[in-house]
């Protein structure tokens, strides 16, 4: 256990050893573990982003979803009024419609009546005329009684 | 083994062996420090070195893990006592603390299974465990202690240096000048001498309670008293090796720190 040149050997054999750690042992490993950190840092991160992400998205769904709901009662809700609008619409043509047709009709059956009773008042006269004739037993003169035979249809 | 008495034994296990290198009691080498030391460390830092070279961001495997887990352990520690950059501070504690606990590792081995693997191989000597040997010890705290120094100067300049060799910590007084710079050197001197010392003292008296335990062992026989030897020889060395686990990692672990501690300290200004 004497102080000896081993001192000098052992000196340089902890150099050696140092330099070969400081050159090929800290750096690789240093520069493994650092970029791992690295990754799980960037993993955790971006979770984080991911679950921020989601929650985002999440909320534009569900507000997406409630603009659509108000929207769709809204297209309801101007769709029955139109119906309705449309129903009263088709009503006051249909009434519209038939109070034409039943004036038509009234007129008609009025130009009708009109007609019925000239024809028959004609034939009134000429009745009468025919009447008066067998009553006379001679034939009158519708020109000469033109006048009364007129005074006549204008009484029936 | 040989029939041997007890202070044979003992001096036999505290033999290294030695290669004459020059003229002089100095220039004789401890081979099987160096050889031990050098594939322990190779050994410990070869595999820190595999998982490095493959080392990815990819899910790590088992051994991957632990070097990781070893490394963050060690980048902690280091973090925790210097603020600066772990470019080189990171790596030396790494160094430290894995040739260290390496070698001080090799104290588990018992004694004199390495005794009669070195017999065997026709070595007259060999101590498994390079950190009993002073000069190991010492080379690395006198590195340390060359490290201070580099980072003294490279923290503070040459003249910011010397002028707190002279003017701490009693003051810049000229009267002071002297009792300064001897308080720091003893102040610097003792740091190695410490770290040396201690690490060095640690694995030599376990060492030492091993080899005392396993010459309890020698004296096993079958009469009564030889069982009682033998026995307590087995338990207590198996107690004193289960303690020693705490020891070894305990002493890998003080001499990193107290190293990165001291340079860290050369980096403060006073």
């Amino acid at each position: 256990m004497n102080i000896n040149a081993t001192l000098l050997v052992q000196a340089l054999s902890f150099a050696f050893l140092i330099w070969f750690s400081v050159k090929f042992i800290w750096p690789p490993l240093n520069r493994a573990i650092d970029e791992r950190n690295k990754r799980i840092a960037d993993g955790l991160a971006a979770a984080e982003k991911g679950k921020a992400a989601l929650v985002e998205a999440e909320r534009k769904g569900e507000s997406a979803m409630k603009e659509a709901r108000e929207k769709a009662s809204g297209v309801l809700g101007e769709s029955e009024k139109r119906g309705h609008q449309i129903v009263e619409e088709a009503k006051e043509a249909a009434k519209a419609e038939a109070d034409r047709i039943i004036a038509g009709a009234r007129e008609q059956i009025a130009s009708e009546l009109a007609k019925a009773k000239t024809e028959l008042r004609e034939q009134v006269a000429a009745l009468a005329v025919a009447g008066a004739e067998k009553i006379l037993q001679r034939e009158v003169d519708a020109k000469a009684h033109a006048e009364m035979l007129a005074k006549l249809k204008a009484q029936l | 083994m040989a029939a041997q008495n007890a202070s044979e034994y003992i001096a036999h296990h505290l033999t290294n062996l030695t290669v004459k290198v020059g003229e002089g009691g100095f220039w004789t080498v401890n081979m099987d420090t160096i050889a031990m030391s050098w594939v322990l460390g190779l050994v410990g830092l070869g595999v820190i070195w595999m998982v490095a070279r493959g080392a990815t961001a990819e899910v790590p495997g088992r051994l991957q893990s632990f070097i990781e887990m070893f490394f963050e352990f060690v980048d902690g520690t280091v973090r925790d006592v210097f603020p600066g950059s772990r470019a080189f501070l990171g790596p030396l504690a790494l160094t430290i603390f894995t040739w260290v606990f390496m070698m001080n590792l090799m104290d588990l081995i018992p004694i004199d299974w390495v005794a009669t693997i070195s017999h065997g191989l026709g070595a007259p000597a060999w101590k498994a465990v390079p950190s009993t040997d002073l000069n190991t010890t010492f080379a690395m705290s006198f590195s340390v202690f060359f490290l201070i120094i580099f980072f003294s100067f490279k923290a503070k300049g040459a003249g910011g240096f010397l002028h707190e060799l002279f003017t701490a910590p009693f003051g810049s007084n000229p009267l002071l000048w002297l009792p300064n710079l001897g308080l720091n050197i003893i102040e610097l001197l003792a740091k190695p001498i410490s770290l040396g010392m201690r690490l060095f003292g640690n694995m030599y008296a376990g060492e030492l309670i091993f080899m005392l335990l396993g010459l309890l062992g020698t004296i096993a026989s079958l009469s009564v008293g030889g069982l009682i030897a033998g026995g307590a020889s087995i338990a207590f060395t198996w107690a004193w090796a289960v303690f020693h686990i705490l020891i070894i990692l305990l002493q890998a672990f003080i001499f990193m720190v107290l190293s990165v501690v001291y340079i860290a300290m050369a980096h403060e200004h006073h």
